[in-house]
């Protein structure tokens, strides 16, 4: 994308830790130089006017890319702006965010896209932004796709709703495979999820509330996953939530289709139990499943039928929050907390399944991702730890222990399902374009 | 009630029911009387909060705090309250801030009242959160039931055991059904909910319930038919396809009344669609508890009120303190007995 | 005291309160719940033994007329009940055991939402003293002076007194 980039002209040094990227596991030191990885050895000795940074039990990786974000700018920035969300995305170990296209206006015209670009420039971490699917996301009209790729949008999505016209999606998908782009969808048929406010099931029936079934998300990825296979088009799946949806996604991969999926931190580790108060801190769309559900995710992540690891950030006010669990905005924050909780989930407290290796939980973190977001190829996002890679770096303490929420959020929502749970590991540093701009576990700027 | 809130009819538990059944046949005894009306909250202030309107349940309550001699004070609000500007949280703290000593609130929103008591200090008494319960109305109902079957050690006790209870209707969406028949089982009942699956709520888990699509099939050995409004938008939401098919399968016509024994009875929480869920004749005939329903509504809010608000602790095993001599000492256990 | 003793006491507050009320016409005889109901019973055969007419007898429980509601959990025991309107009789509040005299000044609330009497006399078994309202007894079984801390004890097997043991 064509922007300003600022880049640090200082030589840095990430000194003492186990390098884990795409190539393998390894201790070692980065030096940085330039915005680029100037050398990787065992051991590194700084120059005189080379700043340190410590990385001693620490994992040093490629910096993570959120493939899902919304980042409120323009049109909601009392929830969050750009710079703010930017700056979460850093301390949670973020390189790149891919930005959601429901602003107010939505992302459906190049005149947005430069807009928002132009916001975006000088943020803490690289903001690809994703355009609407259709006009509006109103679901009837296609937006000028091509257009917003000239700019370098790479990903489209209605996200905040599906496509529920299944031509309007055929068409969609077809005039996009020309482009190299791809299509992301979330998937909910409104007239089988009537806009409930949790899952549909023993604890909704218990509750009283007005709910949508799993049948909603999965109607929607068979519909689609069906029309990927006509039109051969490459389809992402956000935020997927039920055991029904991932098995249809197996079956399609099994079977060669160019989809990819993505799962969220919360739905990885929390189950719709959690609305028992009518919390709505607890409420997000898609609602947190069944532990059935839950398990099926976590199983799926092990296999690689989920790539990425996407936080779904949807900052909300705490006023917002507060109204009764029907009347409350769905969403939850996570770009601070994701890497955090999946590797309590998934490597701390794994328990039975046996924990998973740094390299397969960065992966779905790191370079997968940045693949599936075309970010590997534009802007080396995900790539190995190597001499002349640009240097996105995410150092992590996983000993650090840490409770969620006692020092605040840097977001400017406060909405998260983790608040006062305390998990283990959290992002030391993140150098972006080689500054350094989060150290210590404090934002720079 | 461990509590100072009730929210749902789990918040009581079997025992709790027959303490305030118990409670509420005193308070049915003050009803009687030419002047029908205690002191015992006096000093105490009631304030109805209603973002749902309804004439009759909200009466009723003020009604009842005022029997008890507490101030009353009302206030009826649309939920639009919150596109004014104020939200729900702004609003009850306010009420609460001007140091009321219980809320009755009535909200369209599932857990509106559960969400309000963690913020408040008064004491929250639900009385209808959308879908989710109604228990004031299911106290009433199983007091009703008791004293219409007649028999003392049943009353006393709070025993429904043995007896089968058909649900009919929209259970769904409705928070009586829930609240009601949980209630209902918890004393000892064999509930049945009989209902189309469009309107039987989506998992029965943890429900312990049979459930019929027939109602014929059941009417024979039912002991009680409790009939729920049947809401006519229903039907243009899809959950059945007409008012005519609804009433052939599920409504209480003469006819099924006939069919029911001789010692049934038939119930409603009202307001009655008469000639949809319930016939005309069946709902004025001898065997309906409708009215008792009704009544005795009062008699069971003033129980909750007076449990809630007078007797804090008071259900914590504690036995009430024999009334003239130990009033200065709460924890006398033994006396040595000498010859005056 | 005996049950003899308190047979014979008996006897004498029934003698007393016809005397004092000249027959028994509009006398109604009430019993507070619940120390009070058996001996109230009592008085009633005792009347009717003497004089050979049936006075009125009722129950009441005031609970919901404590001053104290709220900072003791009491919960009502037993039923009232009142067999007429009380306006213009002459009610006997029977009681066990007289001590502060705050339950008789729920009772006098309790009694007031049923009718005016013309008058109300109180009748106990035992008075131990320690009053804390302007409230004294018409007919006394027995004066038993007392400390704070003992306990009064009213049965079928006569009064026997008792010392506070802390749990």
């Amino acid at each position: 994308m064509p922007e300003t980039r600022i880049e640090s002209r200082s030589r840095l040094v990430v000194r003492g830790g186990t390098l884990v990227d795409e190539t393998g596991e390894r201790r070692g030191d980065v030096l940085i130089e330039g915005g680029l990885i100037a050398a990787v050895d065992a051991s590194i000795e700084p120059e005189r006017g080379t700043r340190v940074l410590e990385a001693d039990g620490c994992i040093v990786s490629p910096g993570l890319i959120d493939l899902h974000a919304h980042l409120r700018e323009p049109g909601d920035e009392a929830a969050e702006t750009i710079e703010t969300g930017a700056r979460a995305a850093a301390l949670g170990g973020y390189t790149a965010v891919v930005a959601m296209a429901n602003t107010d206006p939505p992302v459906d015209s190049a005149a947005v896209v430069r807009d928002v670009m132009e916001i975006a420039n000088g943020a803490v971490a690289e903001v690809a932004i994703a355009g609407a699917i259709t006009v509006g996301r109103k679901g009837e009209q296609l937006s000028p796709l091509f257009e917003m790729a000239a700019l370098g949008v790479r990903i489209f999505t209605d996200d905040g709703r599906g496509v529920q016209d299944s031509g309007v999606m055929r068409r969609a998908l077809e005039y996009g495979r020309d482009l190299d782009v791809v299509l992301a969808e979330h998937c909910e048929d409104e007239k089988l999820s009537h806009f409930g406010h949790m899952h549909e099931g023993a604890w909704s029936s218990r509750l009283g509330v007005p709910a949508q079934p799993a049948v909603a998300e999965e109607a929607m990825v068979a519909r689609d996953i069906t029309l990927a296979r006509a039109t051969r088009a490459r389809l992402h799946f956000l935020h997927l939530s039920t055991a029904g949806s991932v098995a249809l996604v197996a079956a399609a991969k099994r079977e060669g289709l160019l989809v990819t999926a993505e799962a969220t931190p919360h739905h990885l580790s929390l189950t719709d139990a959690e609305l028992a108060g009518y919390d709505p801190r607890f409420k997000m769309n898609p609602p947190l499943r069944s532990e059935a559900d839950v398990e099926a995710l976590r199983a799926a992540c092990r296999a690689g039928t989920i790539d990425a690891i996407a936080t779904d950030h949807a900052p909300h006010t705490e006023a917002a929050k507060e109204a009764p669990l029907d009347e409350a905005p769905p969403g939850v924050i996570g770009l601070e907390t994701a890497y955090a909780v999946c590797h309590t989930a998934f490597v701390t407290e794994s328990n039975g399944a046996g924990p998973l290796s740094y390299q397969q939980l960065l992966a779905m973190f790191s370079w997968r991702p940045a693949r599936i977001a075309g970010l590997d190829r534009s802007s080396g996002q995900g790539g190995p730890i190597a001499a002349g890679n640009h240097a996105n770096i995410c150092v992590f303490d996983p000993t650090a222990r840490w409770t969620v929420g006692e020092t605040g959020f840097a977001s400017r929502s406060k909405n998260s399902p983790f608040t006062g749970k305390t998990l283990t590991g959290r992002v030391r540093h993140t150098l972006f374009r080689g500054e350094a701009v989060v150290t210590d576990g404090v934002a720079q700027r | 009630m461990e509590n100072r809130h009730l929210i749902c009819v789990d918040d009581l538990g079997a025992e709790g029911i027959v303490e305030l059944l118990s409670l509420t046949r005193r308070f049915a005894e003050v009803a009687q009387r030419p002047i029908p009306r205690v002191p015992a909250l006096r000093g105490k202030t009631v304030v109805t909060v209603f973002f749902e309107s309804s004439t009759r349940t909200r009466l009723s309550f003020e009604t009842a705090a005022k029997r008890l001699s507490a101030e009353t004070l009302s206030f009826s609000a649309q939920s639009s309250s919150v596109e004014k500007g104020e939200s729900l949280r702004d609003t009850v703290e306010t009420i609460d801030a001007m140091g009321v000593d219980a809320m009755v609130v009535r909200h369209k929103s599932a857990g509106a009242p559960r969400r309000i008591a963690s913020w408040v200090t008064a004491s929250v008494i639900n009385a209808g959160d959308g879908q989710h319960e109604h228990p004031t109305q299911a106290l009433a109902d199983c007091f009703t039931l008791l004293e219409a079957i007649g028999d003392a050690k049943r009353l006393e006790h709070g025993d429904l055991g043995g007896l089968s209870v058909a649900f009919v209707g929209d259970i769904r969406h409705s928070r009586v059904a829930r609240s009601t028949s949980r209630a209902f089982g918890l004393l000892g009942a064999d509930v049945t909910l009989v209902a189309p699956s469009t309107l039987l709520p989506p998992s029965l888990e943890g429900w312990d319930v049979e459930v019929s699509h027939d109602l014929d099939a059941v009417l024979g050995r039912t002991d009680v038919v409790y009939l729920l409004r049947l809401q006519t938008e229903r039907m243009g939401e899809g959950f059945f396809p007409s008012l005519h098919e609804y009433s052939t399968r599920f409504a209480m016509t003469r006819e099924r009344a006939s069919r029911l024994h001789a010692e049934a009875f038939v119930m409603h929480p009202g307001p009655m669609n008469r000639g949809v869920e319930i016939e005309a004749e069946v709902a004025s005939a001898a065997n309906a508890l409708v009215t008792r329903q009704v009544r005795n509504g009062v008699a069971v809010r003033m129980a909750v009120l007076f449990a809630l608000l007078a007797a804090p602790g008071a259900f914590d095993s504690v036995a009430a303190l024999p009334l003239a001599q130990n009033e200065e000492s709460a924890a006398a256990v033994s006396t040595v007995k000498r010859s005056a | 005291m005996d049950p003899d003793d308190v047979r014979r006491a008996l006897v004498r507050i029934a003698h007393e309160i016809l005397e004092r009320n000249r027959g028994s016409n509009e006398i109604v005889v009430i019993g507070l719940q619940t120390g009070g109901v058996p001996i109230a019973r009592q008085l009633v055969r005792e009347v009717a033994r003497i004089d050979g007419t049936k006075v009125p007898f009722g129950t009441i429980d005031v609970a919901f007329y404590r001053d104290d509601i709220g900072i003791r959990p009491v919960l009502p025991e037993e039923a009232t009940e009142i067999p007429c309107d009380l306006t213009g009789k002459i009610v006997v509040l029977v009681d066990d055991v007289l001590f502060t005299g705050r339950t008789v000044r729920a009772a006098l609330d309790a009694l007031a939402d049923h009718g005016r009497a013309r008058a109300v006399q109180l009748a106990v078994m035992i008075d131990r003293g320690h009053r804390e309202l302007p409230i004294r007894p018409d007919f006394v079984g027995k004066n038993l002076p007392t400390s704070r801390t003992e306990m009064v004890d009213v049965s079928e097997e006569g009064v026997a007194l008792g010392d506070l043991v802390e749990a």
